[in-house]
């Protein structure tokens, strides 16, 4: 597990604390390598690609778009809800999402 | 160059090496990868880069900012509750609180799930057992969520499968039934990957890896990447992570080709481009740790693999980076100084897509 927690320390993006999540959706949906996975998702959310990895940057997006953010807030969306937004976002279809709009009729 | 560098054998042992030492390992280390790959070695400048991130004297390192990648994992969840077996810590978390930790208290890119033996063969059976956690957890994920197993081959021979045990037959001398019993196997594996990724898939899986493919030799890489195949063509919007064994891909067959190339003895580009083919989405490229070199040897080859794999490919490629592989040294705890200075070359000066 340390090892894990050390990886994400020393290279990871963030996940949802900052758009490491986003980016990863488009390497797995796109194919894209890194760099044009982070500039896909820093030009949909008007963002420089630096700014990608900022948390105090991306905490306010995230919390804005209700995609999710990493500390709970009552009333904001996480999970199927967030990521539903998460695939308009990005226009990307994620397959869960996908069985969710087909169960409820949307 | 007189200081002494601190770092660690590829068992993990620490040691103070020269900084001389540390240099002819670098040297020593990309020239053994370049001559595999029929390739270069990194070049001077990378190479006093990476004595830099090695002799860096703090005790752990990072990628710089705005250079940062895509760590996804091959079932880092399970390490919270499982024991010394899955490298686990026996924390008492089930499996939703176990992902949803690693997603937010960790921040990972992405999570995942798998059954405790992390081989298709046995969630075959429990099926309806994966797909309920499976799904219940996909509802409250917000990051990326995959399902992961290594296909392992072995598991079909006998005493424990179906198939007459290769490894046997061959110092019989019975290669051409080594070879059947391999391609059976083979058979039996692809329909199992498809079976397993076919009944996730139908309850709204987000990523599939398929991890360590090839680790019963080139048969078994065969199967994988069959199964990708299978899969994509069912399920086209279907993820699917796809990553080897080790830098080269053993030949216990020798005869199994795909796409008219030779399996057996494909290193990290070739498997790519394989990979690539089958339709995968993204390549995990693995390069095995030597034990008996040091870290700098070891970290320097893997960063040549990495580089010329990068280059080979248009997919996105995650280095590997658990026990004993891309320079992680091969030990259960492998140690954090080594572990993000690996972590750092490999993203800085391999060009890694993600690890």
């Amino acid at each position: 597990m340390g090892m894990s927690i050390a990886h994400i320390m020393a290279s990871c993006m963030g996940g949802i604390r900052t758009a490491g999540d986003l980016v990863a959706w488009m390497q797995m949906t796109r194919k894209m390598k890194i760099n044009d996975a982070k500039a896909y998702v820093a030009g949909k959310l008007g963002i420089d690609v630096f700014d990608l990895t900022d948390e105090e940057v991306m905490r306010d997006i995230r919390k804005d778009l209700g995609i999710g953010t990493v500390t709970s807030i009552a009333g904001s969306p996480k999970g199927i809800r967030a990521k539903i937004k998460i695939a308009e976002l990005l226009g990307i279809k994620i397959r869960s999402v996908e069985l969710f709009k087909k169960q409820i009729g949307i | 160059m007189s200081k002494k560098i601190l770092t660690r054998m590829g068992d993990g042992e620490r040691l103070w090496m020269d900084a001389e030492e540390v240099m002819d390992d670098i040297q020593d280390g990309s020239e053994d990868a370049a001559r595999r790959l029929g390739g270069k070695p990194l070049s001077q400048e990378e190479q006093e880069k990476l004595f830099e991130i090695l002799a860096e004297p703090s005790r752990i390192v990072s990628v710089n900012p705005g250079e940062e990648v895509i760590v996804s994992d091959d079932g880092c969840t399970m390490s919270f509750y499982s024991g010394q077996d899955g490298g686990g810590t026996g924390t008492p978390l089930s499996r939703q609180q176990a992902v949803l930790t690693y997603e937010r208290a960790c921040g990972a890119d992405t999570t995942s799930m798998g059954h405790s033996d992390y081989s298709y063969k046995p969630v075959k059976s429990i099926i309806n057992f994966e797909a309920n956690d499976y799904y219940n957890i996909s509802q409250v994920t917000t990051a990326p969520f995959f399902y992961g197993a290594q296909p392992n081959m072995g598991l079909y021979f006998q005493p424990d499968g179906p198939c007459p045990n290769a490894a046997e037959l061959m110092p019989l001398g019975k290669i051409d039934e080594a070879r059947a019993s391999q391609e059976e196997a083979c058979e039996y594996l692809t329909d199992d990957l498809e079976f397993v990724g076919s009944r996730l898939a139908d309850i709204g899986l987000e990523g599939l890896n398929f991890d360590t493919s090839g680790s019963a030799g080139d048969a078994d890489f065969l199967a994988a990447l069959k199964g990708v195949e299978r899969l994509k063509a069912k399920y086209p919007d279907l993820p699917i992570l796809m990553g080897g064994a080790g830098e080269f891909v053993l030949g216990m067959h020798g005869k199994i080709t795909y796409n008219g190339r030779q399996v057996a003895g494909m290193y990290t580009p070739d498997q790519a481009k394989a990979v690539e083919k089958a339709g995968a989405d993204i390549f995990g490229m693995a390069v095995n740790t030597v034990t008996t070199e040091s870290v700098p040897w070891n970290l320097a080859r893997a960063v040549t693999f990495l580089k010329a794999t990068t280059e080979a490919t248009n997919l996105p490629v995650h280095a590997n980076v658990g026990m004993g592989v891309c320079g992680v040294p091969m030990m259960e705890q492998p140690p954090i100084d080594c572990v993000t200075r690996v972590s750092k070359s490999l993203v800085q000066l391999g060009k890694a897509d993600g690890l």
